[in-house]
């Protein structure tokens, strides 16, 4: 099938093509360099890591399954010693937070456009080549098997392309792996990154000069909304931005950067950001359906791999691990395929085969029903309940010559007249229902 | 009104683009002036669109645009034509 067809363009056709350069890409490049298959990753910013935006951390063990001596070259912001789980009510807030500075880095945060753009250089050093500033428009389908990429300049012609787009994936929508994207399944992200002084941080967030503070915020500004607010401390500034299901804002007419403003504007926030300068304002996609809205996976002569897969944990923030290890397998999938010559579906079948048996889609499969639950107990979950635990601790400190058995009976009296008992119930039960469908 | 305009403007004052001479977005007019949420003038983080109706149209400010394909997503009847800007062209993330 593959050989005789297309010697016409041998000039022009390498082993494997990969679409863009983010983890994704650059960790499946690699894999298939280091295998020592030739491959171009085609990337369309001006390097890599210059159209890409996260919270974020990245996380060290998948990093090091892919780059075993990142954490002596790679440029790292802060290692994260500290995780706040912060809920806002309007004015007030209640914060849970794990703190624990002798133990191995679990995660770093960094900024894409030095991270990826490292990558990018360690991927050439390994002999990946690189194509910036091109982007992909088409996919050439030739009997059934995709066998190259049409460019705004030039075709280049493969035996295997990878997909690692991204969220919006046009060209898996182009080649049916998969439809249109449903608004409740992506969550829009705004970010600023504020410049603050380093010392200025460390006493804010109580860290040292290289440790780091991880906020995860949920409620305020997007109380009773499916959507959450996230802060990282980088080393001279800090990342502030939030996440909220696109559906969310259309429904209620609102506007991205105001919920953020918002946040911003919180009691519990501003002292942290006070003072500080915008350095920029971004905003990207992040595929949210979870583990039922992921696409076909592969066909003849392709792979997808990383958001564009909707790879993305988004009750624990990950998404760059998911990125690198499915690269990786893809990689390694598409070494094998090369071996057999067999680019077919069945030779690329491996590459679920082993996504199956790995964290990414046990991961996703545990939370397979979460984001269906969040949806329907939205207002439950992110709006009553995180406002109640606050008006709790309001009690609970307060100090009014009251005495403390009353103020017990009339908190516990204000749930049952804020929702009625067979409300209450029905509550319960959908937690059950979530925990049960992840533990089991 | 205008101060949330302003904020959004200084914003996106931080915001490095190159940007093209033509659009990459390319709405279809008819469908517009017939789309009853016009989504794409709330969810966009960079206000790339505005509804003028004095014209009945949508104005697209495309060389503001992020990039982020939110309302390639959010548009009702999908008709909004969307593509990445040419290879050295659009936004450049400093921070991201």
């Amino acid at each position: 099938m593959t050989g005789e067809n297309f010697e016409n363009r041998e000039e022009n056709k390498v082993d494997v093509i990969v679409v863009g350069g983010g983890p994704a890409g650059i960790s499946c490049a690699i894999t298939i360099a280091r295998a020592g298959k030739n491959v171009v990753l085609i990337e369309r910013g001006k390097f890599s890591g210059s159209k890409n935006v996260f919270g974020g951390a990245i996380y060290a063990q998948p990093t090091r399954e892919i780059f075993p001596d990142f954490e002596k070259n790679a440029p790292l912001e802060r290692k994260n010693v500290e995780h706040k789980y912060a809920l806002l009510g309007e004015d007030d807030s209640t914060v849970v937070s794990y703190k624990n500075t002798k133990e191995d880095a679990v995660s770093y945060t960094v900024i894409r456009a030095k991270f990826d753009r490292w990558m990018a250089e360690e991927a050439k050093k390994e002999g990946v080549i690189i194509v910036e500033e091109t982007v992909v428009r088409e996919l050439i389908v030739e009997n059934g098997f995709v066998v190259g990429v049409k460019t705004e300049l030039e075709d280049y012609y493969c035996n295997i392309v990878v997909l690692a787009d991204g969220v919006n994936s046009l060209l898996a929508k182009q080649i049916g792996l998969r439809g249109d994207i449903n608004p409740e399944d992506v969550a829009l992200s705004v970010k600023e990154v504020i410049k603050l002084d380093k010392e200025k941080i460390n006493d804010r967030f109580h860290v040292t000069d290289d440790e780091g503070c991880v906020y995860t915020i949920f409620g305020g500004s997007m109380l009773g909304m499916l959507g959450l607010g996230f802060m990282y401390t980088n080393d001279n500034s800090v990342s502030i931005g939030l996440g909220i299901t696109l559906n969310e804002l259309v429904e209620r007419k609102i506007k991205p950067y105001e919920l953020l403003d918002k946040m911003k504007s919180h009691p519990t926030i501003a002292p942290l950001i006070k003072g500080g300068e915008l350095l920029e304002y971004s905003a990207h996609l992040i595929p949210e359906g979870g583990y039922k809205k992921i696409p076909v996976l592969y066909g003849a002569g392709v792979m997808i791999c990383g958001d564009a897969a909707m790879f993305v944990n988004n009750l624990h923030w990950e998404g760059t691990n998911l990125a690198m290890i499915s690269g990786k397998l893809a990689g390694e999938t598409a070494v094998i395929a090369l071996g057999k010559q067999d680019y077919s579906e069945h030779s690329l079948a491996r590459y679920q085969e082993v996504l199956e048996e790995s964290f990414v889609m046990k991961d996703l499969r545990t939370y397979k029903d979460l984001m269906n639950v969040m949806h329907d107990r939205k207002d439950e979950f992110l709006g009553y309940y995180p406002k109640k635990i606050n008006s709790f601790f309001k009690m609970f400190t307060s100090v009014n010559s009251v005495p403390k058995t009353e103020l017990y009976w009339k908190f516990i009296k204000s749930i049952f007249k804020d929702r009625k008992f067979s409300v209450l119930i029905k509550d319960g039960i959908s937690l059950m229902k979530l925990l049960w469908s992840i533990l089991r | 009104m205008s101060s949330e305009k302003e904020n959004l403007e200084e914003k996106l004052y931080t915001v490095k683009y190159n940007s093209d001479t033509e659009s990459h977005l390319q709405p279809v007019q008819d469908c517009c002036r017939f789309c009853k949420s016009k989504a794409c003038t709330i969810v966009c983080p960079a206000g790339v669109y505005e509804w003028n109706e004095d014209e009945h149209r949508l104005i697209v400010n495309f060389e503001n645009c992020l990039e982020c394909g939110a309302c390639r997503i959010a548009c009702e009847d999908k008709s909004l034509g969307w593509i990445y800007p040419k290879g050295n062209k659009g936004v450049t993330f400093k921070q991201g």
